[in-house]
C-alpha cells in the first residue's frame, strides 16, 4: 500500500498523545494509592494540554488525508460497521475527556465523587482519568481494527497489529512523559522511564512477531484465482492504461525493494534500540529523554511507512506490467 | 430479489476496448459529472475510468494464448466496500443490487479501495470523490430510451457480444443460463465476497474425426468385392502419362 503521510502523521501523533496521557493518568493512580508522592495539579495539567497538542496535531493531519474534509462530519455516521467511523466519534471524544482531565487539575476543580470504604476519596479528575483510559484504550484499539479488519490484506489482518498499536504508541507516551517529568517534576522521571523501557521492549517484542509473520505469510490470491484461468504461466502483457491509473499509485510505494529493504533495520534501530539505550542512560542523564523522544519518533514514523508499505493488495495481481 | 450483473464471454472477447470507450463517453457525460483525465495529450495520460481491458498471455511460447480480460466493478452480492465506508456513502441497492457511490456523501477518504480486493474502484482526482462502476443505472431505468437501449454501454458497445447484461438471481434470465450451462466463474472466490458478474471461460472448439470417417466403412464397392481400379497405391495410367 502507498504510505500516505497524513496517516503516518496521525497515527504516530495520537499514539503519543494517548500514551502521555496514560502514562499521566498512571502515575496518578499509583499516587491514589499512595505508591508514589502525588504531585501538583500543574503537573497534570499541563501533560494533559501537552497530550492535546500531540492529539491536535494528529486530528489536523487526518483531514489532509481527506479528499472532501468539508464533508467530514459525515463520517461519524456508520459506527455500526465501520471502524474507521467508530475512530472519528471516538478521537474528539477522548481529547473532550483530556481536556477535562487537565482543566479539573489546572482549575484545581476535584471535587469529590465516592469515598471508598478504606477512606480513599475517588475525585472528579480520577474518575475523568478513568474514563480517559478506557477511551485511550479504544482509541488504539479503532485506530488498529481500521487495518486488521481488512482481510485481503494478510499483513495488517493479525492480532499482533492491535497489540502493536497499543504497545507503541504506549512506549512513544510514556518516554514522552519521561522527558516531560524531567522537567516538570525531575524525582518522578525514573518512574516513567522505567515504565517506558519496559513498553519499549515488548513493543520490540511485538513488531519483532509481526515481521516473523510477515515474512512467512502465504498470499491467498494468485494470478490463477484473480483470472480464474487455471495455467501455472500466466504473464500479464498489458494493464489496459500507459499512463499509469489511481490503481498503480494508491497500493504501491513506489520505492525500490532495496529502500525497503534498508527501512526496516533503519526503523528497529530508530524505534527501538537507540531509544532504549537512550532511556537506560537517560536514567542518569535527563536531557537524553528528549533525544530518545525524537529519535523514536522519526523511528515510528519509518516503522509506519513500512507498515503501509509492506502490505500488498491483492489488486495488484491485476496492475504487474504496462503493456 | 434482483441482482443484477455483467456476465463476460473471455471466449469470444478480442481486446479491441470498445467497451471501455464506451463506458467512458456516456459515464462522463451524465449528471453526475465528468470522468476527470489528466495529461490526455500528455506524456502520462491518466484518468478515471470504470472499466479496464487487460492482456494476459496464458502459457509459454509456443504454446501459448492470448487472453483479454474486461475488468469492471463485480458488484458483489457480499460487497466488502460498503461496510467500511464511515459515511455510508458506498451502498448496495437493495432494489437490484448495484453497488454505488453517493458522489455527495463521498468524503474521499479511500478507505473503500483498501477494502476491495480487485481494485474496482478509482478515485477522481478533480472531483475528491471515489468513483465507480454504476452498471449504468443512469439508462437501464430510463424509459424515454427504447427497451433494446436500456443496457449498460459497455454491452451495447460490445462486437463481438461477449458482455451480457441481466438478473443472475432469475433463474430463467440469459446471464443465469450462461453462468449454468456454460461454466461461469467468479473472480478471487477465496475471499467469500460473491461476485455477481460472473466470466465464462475460454472454450476450445475441436472436431475430432476418426479413421473410420475417412474411409467410408459401408461403401456399397466394397460390399461386393468390387474396389475401383487401379488400387489404392497402384500405378495408374495417369502415372505412367504424366511425364
Amino acid at each position: 500500500m502507498k504510505p500516505a503521510f497524513s496517516v503516518l502523521f496521525l497515527t504516530t501523533l495520537i499514539g503519543a498523545g494517548q500514551g502521555l496521557f496514560l502514562a499521566l493518568f498512571t502515575h496518578q493512580s499509583y499516587a491514589l494509592f499512595g505508591l508514589l508522592p502525588m504531585q501538583s495539579d500543574a503537573f497534570y495539567g499541563y501533560g494533559s494540554v501537552l497530550a492535546l497538542l500531540f492529539l491536535s496535531g494528529g486530528l489536523i493531519a487526518s483531514f489532509f488525508h481527506l479528499g472532501r474534509p468539508e464533508r467530514a462530519w459525515r463520517s461519524a455516521t456508520k459506527w455500526r460497521t465501520s471502524w474507521l467511523s467508530r475512530e472519528v466519534i471516538v478521537l474528539p471524544a477522548f481529547m473532550g475527556v483530556v481536556f477535562l482531565y487537565g482543566a479539573s487539575h489546572l482549575l484545581a476543580f476535584r471535587p469529590e465523587v465516592v469515598t471508598l470504604p478504606g477512606g480513599l476519596i475517588i475525585d472528579l479528575s480520577a474518575v475523568l482519568g478513568t474514563l480517559g483510559t478506557l477511551l485511550a484504550f479504544a482509541l488504539f484499539v479503532c485506530t488498529a481494527m481500521i487495518y486488521a479488519c481488512l482481510r485481503f490484506l494478510r499483513e495488517w489482518n493479525s492480532p499482533l497489529t492491535v497489540i502493536n498499536y497499543i504497545l507503541l504508541g504506549g512506549s512513544s507516551g510514556f518516554i514522552l512523559a519521561a522527558f516531560y517529568a524531567a522537567q516538570a517534576a525531575p524525582d518522578q522521571a525514573d518512574f516513567f522511564a522505567g515504565w517506558a523501557i519496559i513498553i519499549t521492549v515488548l513493543a520490540f517484542i511485538g513488531r519483532g512477531a509481526s515481521l516473523w509473520r510477515n515474512a512467512r505469510i502465504k498470499p491467498k490470491s494468485s494470478m490463477q484465482t484473480a483470472i480464474g484461468i487455471k495455467h501455472p504461466y500466466i504473464t500479464q502483457r498489458s494493464m489496459g492504461s500507459m499512463g499509469g491509473s489511481f490503481n498503480t499509485r494508491e497500493y504501491f510505494h513506489g520505492k525500490s525493494a532495496a529502500f525497503l529493504r534498508a527501512i526496516k533495520p533503519a526503523f528497529l534501530l530508530l524505534a527501538f534500540v537507540i531509544p532504549l539505550v537512550l532511556l537506560a542512560l537517560g536514567l542518569s542523564a535527563p536531557a537524553l529523554l528528549g533525544v530518545a523522544f525524537i529519535v523514536q519518533y522519526f523511528g515510528l514514523l519509518a516503522e509506519r511507512w513500512f507498515f503501509f508499505a509492506q502490505a500488498n493488495h491483492p489488486q495488484n495481481l491485476y496492475y504487474q506490467t504496462i503493456g | 430479489m434482483t441482482q443484477l450483473a455483467l456476465v463476460i464471454d473471455l471466449n469470444v472477447c478480442v481486446g479491441c476496448h470498445a467497451c471501455v470507450t464506451s463506458c467512458k463517453e456516456w459515464n462522463t457525460s451524465g449528471s453526475a459529472g465528468p470522468l476527470c483525465d489528466e495529461n490526455p495529450y500528455d506524456l502520462n495520460p491518466t484518468g478515471t475510468f470504470f472499466n479496464r481491458v487487460q492482456t494476459f498471455e496464458i502459457g509459454k511460447y509456443p504454446h501459448s494464448e492470448t487472453l483479454h480480460f474486461p475488468k469492471s466493478c463485480l458488484h458483489c452480492e457480499d460487497p466488502p466496500c460498503v461496510p467500511v465506508c464511515p459515511t455510508g456513502a458506498s451502498y448496495k441497492r437493495e432494489e437490484d443490487g448495484i453497488v454505488l457511490v453517493d458522489y455527495d456523501k463521498c468524503i474521499g477518504c479511500k478507505y473503500c479501495t483498501w477494502a476491495c480486493p480487485y481494485g474496482a474502484r478509482e478515485f477522481d482526482e478533480k472531483a475528491k470523490v471515489m468513483k465507480k462502476c454504476t452498471l449504468c443505472v443512469d439508462r437501464i431505468y430510463d424509459m424515454s430510451l427504447p427497451e433494446r437501449d436500456r443496457k449498460p454501454s459497455c454491452v451495447k458497445a460490445c462486437p463481438t457480444s461477449a458482455r451480457m447484461f441481466g438478473d443472475i438471481h432469475d433463474p430463467e434470465s440469459d446471464v443465469s443460463q450462461a453462468i449454468r450451462e456454460d461454466g461461469g466463474y467468479a473472480l478471487m472466490p477465496e475471499w467469500g465476497t460473491h461476485p455477481s458478474n460472473h466470466y465464462l471461460p475460454r472454450r476450445k472448439t475441436k472436431l475430432k474425426i476418426h479413421l473410420d470417417e475417412l474411409e467410408r466403412a459401408d461403401n456399397p464397392l466394397k460390399v461386393d468385392g468390387q474396389l475401383p481400379k487401379p488400387g489404392k497405391g497402384e500405378s495408374s495410367m495417369e502415372d505412367a502419362s504424366a511425364w
